[in-house]
C-alpha cells in the first residue's frame, strides 16, 4: 500500500508539473466533442427542394406550403423547364426537384389518381433517401386527408418512435462520442507512462528496489483515472447542455459504469506501455487500436446486427460496444441494470491489469 | 533457511563463472570474485570492459546468460526479490526524477522501499543533512550542479540502509573535491556495517578501496589489494598497474 501511494503520488506530480499535457487530456476530448457533435450530425435540416409547378392552381400551392412548412425542405428554386433540373442538381443549387404536372388541381377535383414526380440527387445517397421519405410522408398525409372525407383507410400505419422521439441524431451519437474520446485520450494518456521511463532510464532506478509489478501499474494507474473522470464529467456535460441529449436515467450509476470503462481504457494503455520500448510506437498503438475499432466495430457508426458474423464476433471484444450499450441505456431509455455488460467490461479491466503487471518486465531488456 | 545461509557464507557478493551475452558479443566471461561484509570493493576497468554489465546482474536489472551470483546469500538468477530488499543501487547515469524536487525523490523512494512515511520523512531529513543537500531540498534536479544529483542519487540507494551498496561510477564528471567529499560518505557508510561495490575508471580512486578487481573485455584480469597489485607488478601508482595488466 505504502509503494502504490508513493509511486500514485509520483505520477501525479508529474502530472501536474506538466501543464502542456494536462491540457491536452482535457482540451482534446472537448475539441472531440464539439467537432464530432456538429460535423456528424446526421439530421437534415433545410434540405433544398426545386419546385416546378406546371399547374400554377390552388391545389398545387397548397401542397408546395405544406412541404415547405415544417422546415425541413426549404424552397430552394422556382422552375420554368425542365432544363433548368439538370443544371440546378450539376450547382448544387438543391438536392431534389419536385414537379407538379399540369392539370393537377382538376384531376384531384374528379377523384382521378394523379402524379407528382420526384427527382433526386443520388450523388449525395443521405440526403435523397431523406428526401425521398420526407416528401413520400406528406405525399401519404395529404392522401389520407383527402381519402378522409370518403372512406378510411384500412390499414394505417402508425409509427411512434420510443426514446428518442425526434429521431435526433445527436442523442445517438454522443454517447458513441463519449465511449470513443474516452478509450482514445486514457489509452493515449497511460501509453506513455511506462515507456517514458524506459526512454529517460528512471525506469532502471525502480526496477532495483522490491516494488512489485502490479504495485507499479496500480499506482500509475490511480492520478490518470481522476484525469479521465474529469474528462468524462466535460464530455456528459457538453452532451448534456449543449447537445440536448436527455438522462432519463441516474447520473450516479453511468458515472460508476464510466469509472469501469475508463479503468478498462487505461489499462489497456498500460499494457500498450509496459509491452513495447518507446513513447512513440506506444502513441502509435494506443491510436491504431482505439480510434478506428471503436468508430467502426462498436455500433457508434453502423448498427452491429447489421454486421457480417464475423465483424459482429469482433465487435463483441470491444470495450466500447458493451460501454454504448450502457450509456445509450441509461440516457435515453432510463435503464440502470446491465449484468452483462458490466461482468464483461469489469472482466476485460482485470485482465488488461493483469496482462499490463505481467508484461512489465522487473529487468531490463536488452 | 537461506537468510541464514547467507550469514555462515561471510560473503556479501559471490560470483561464480558469472556470464552475459548480448547476440555473438560476450560482455561479461565467466567471471569469479567474492567481496566480504563490510569490504569496499573497486572494480576498474575501461570503458566498455563489462564493469556496468557485472554491476546490473548483481542488482537483478540483467539476467546472466550463463553462471551465477549470490548477493546478500540470495541467488541473482532465482531470487530476486530478495535480493533486492538488500541492495542499493546508483547507476551511473542520473536516473531519478527531473520534475521531482530533491526532497519529492527521497520521499518517494522511502515509499518504494516500504518506510513508514515518519521514518522515510526523518531519514530523508537525516540523508539531506548528511549529504549537505539541505539548501537543495525544494530544488529540481535538472536545475542543479552534477555533484548535487550523484549525492541525492547516493541517498536514495541508502535510504533502507541497504547492507550492499552497488555503486556505478558514482563521481564520473565531477572535480576532484568533490569526489573526495563524495569518498568520504562512502567510507562513512562502510564504517556503518554497509558492503560497498564500486566502479570507476579514475586510478586515485582505486587507491581508495580495499581490494580492487581490474576488468579487461569481460574477464577480471587482476584481484587484490591496492598494495599488493603494486608489489606483484613492480609499479608505484595504480595508474602503473592498470597498464600493465590490461592488453594493449
Amino acid at each position: 500500500m505504502k509503494r502504490i501511494r508513493a509511486i500514485a503520488h509520483k505520477e501525479f506530480l508529474h502530472v501536474v508539473r506538466d501543464p502542456r499535457s494536462l491540457l491536452l487530456a482535457i482540451l482534446m476530448p472537448m475539441m472531440m466533442v464539439f467537432l464530432y457533435g456538429y460535423a456528424i450530425d446526421m439530421d437534415m435540416k433545410k434540405l433544398k427542394v426545386a419546385v416546378m409547378d406546371l399547374d400554377q392552381s390552388a391545389a398545387s400551392r397548397d401542397l408546395v406550403r405544406r412541404m415547405t412548412s415544417s422546415g425541413f425542405i426549404s424552397d430552394a428554386a422556382r422552375l420554368t423547364s425542365r432544363t433548368e433540373i439538370e443544371r440546378g442538381f450539376r450547382r448544387d443549387l438543391f438536392r431534389a426537384a419536385m414537379i407538379i404536372p399540369r392539370g393537377f388541381e382538376e384531376s384531384l377535383q374528379r377523384n382521378r389518381t394523379t402524379a407528382v414526380q420526384f427527382l433526386l440527387d443520388g450523388a449525395d445517397e443521405t440526403s435523397a433517401a431523406a428526401a425521398s421519405n420526407y416528401l413520400n410522408a406528406t405525399i401519404a398525409l395529404v392522401n389520407r386527408e383527402r381519402a378522409g372525407q370518403r372512406l378510411e383507410a384500412p390499414i394505417e400505419a402508425r409509427t411512434r418512435v420510443l426514446y428518442n422521439p425526434q429521431l435526433v441524431s445527436a442523442h445517438f451519437i454522443v454517447p458513441g462520442l463519449a465511449a470513443v474520446v474516452l478509450i482514445l485520450v486514457c489509452a493515449l494518456l497511460t501509453s506513455i507512462a511506462i515507456t517514458r521511463e524506459k526512454e529517460t532510464g528512471t525506469l532502471e532506478q525502480v526496477l532495483t528496489t522490491p516494488v512489485r509489478p502490479l504495485q507499479v501499474i496500480v499506482g500509475k494507474i490511480i492520478p490518470y483515472t481522476a484525469i479521465a473522470a474529469l474528462d468524462t464529467v466535460l464530455v456528459f456535460v457538453v452532451g448534456h447542455f449543449v447537445f440536448h441529449v436527455p438522462m432519463t436515467g441516474s447520473w450516479l450509476l453511468l458515472a460508476l459504469y464510466s469509472l469501469i470503462y475508463l479503468i478498462v481504457a487505461l489499462g489497456l494503455g498500460l499494457l500498450i506501455s509496459a509491452a513495447v520500448q518507446t513513447q512513440k510506437l506506444a502513441m502509435m498503438l494506443a491510436l491504431v487500436g482505439t480510434l478506428l475499432p471503436t468508430i467502426m466495430l462498436s455500433g457508434f457508426v453502423f448498427p452491429i446486427s447489421s454486421m457480417p458474423v464475423v465483424l459482429r464476433i469482433i465487435s463483441r471484444i470491444i470495450p466500447a460496444t458493451y460501454y454504448l450499450e450502457i450509456v445509450r441505456g441509461v440516457m435515453l431509455r432510463g435503464d440502470a441494470w446491465f449484468p452483462v455488460q458490466f461482468a464483461v467490461l469489469t472482466g476485460m479491466a482485470v485482465l488488461l491489469l493483469v496482462a499490463a503487471s505481467r508484461s512489465f518486465r522487473m529487468r531490463l531488456e536488452s | 533457511m537461506s537468510e541464514s545461509s547467507a550469514a555462515s557464507d561471510g560473503c556479501a557478493v559471490r560470483a561464480t563463472q558469472l556470464t552475459r551475452r548480448f547476440g555473438d558479443f560476450t560482455a561479461v566471461d565467466g567471471v569469479d570474485f567474492a567481496v566480504s561484509t563490510g569490504e569496499v570493493f573497486g572494480f576498474l576497468g575501461a570503458n566498455g570492459a563489462g564493469k556496468t554489465t557485472v554491476i546490473r546482474m548483481l542488482c537483478g536489472l540483467l539476467a546472466p546468460s550463463a553462471g551465477e551470483a549470490r548477493v546478500a546469500g540470495f541467488s541473482v538468477n532465482r531470487q530476486p526479490d530478495a535480493v533486492k530488499r538488500h541492495i542499493g543501487y546508483m547507476s551511473q547515469k542520473f536516473s531519478l526524477y527531473g520534475d521531482l524536487t530533491v526532497g519529492e525523490n527521497l520521499q518517494l523512494y522511502g515509499g518504494v522501499y516500504g518506510l513508514k512515511r515518519h521514518d522515510a520523512e526523518d531519514r530523508g531529513r537525516e540523508l539531506l543533512s548528511r549529504l549537505d543537500l539541505e539548501q537543495a531540498a525544494d530544488r529540481l534536479p535538472t536545475a542543479l550542479p552534477l555533484g548535487f544529483r550523484q549525492r541525492l542519487a547516493l541517498g536514495c540507494a541508502v535510504l533502507h540502509r541497504p547492507r550492499i551498496l552497488f555503486l556505478d561510477e558514482p563521481t564520473g564528471g565531477v572535480d576532484p573535491v568533490a569526489r573526495r567529499k563524495f569518498w568520504d560518505l562512502i567510507y562513512e557508510l562502510a564504517d556503518g556495517g554497509a558492503t560497498v561495490f564500486v566502479t570507476t575508471h579514475y586510478m586515485d580512486e582505486a587507491e581508495y578501496c580495499g581490494r580492487v578487481s581490474i576488468m579487461d573485455r569481460g574477464r577480471i584480469v587482476a584481484l587484490d589489494t591496492p598494495d599488493e597489485l603494486k608489489k606483484q607488478n613492480g609499479a608505484r601508482t595504480m595508474q602503473d598497474v592498470f597498464l600493465k595488466v590490461i592488453r594493449p
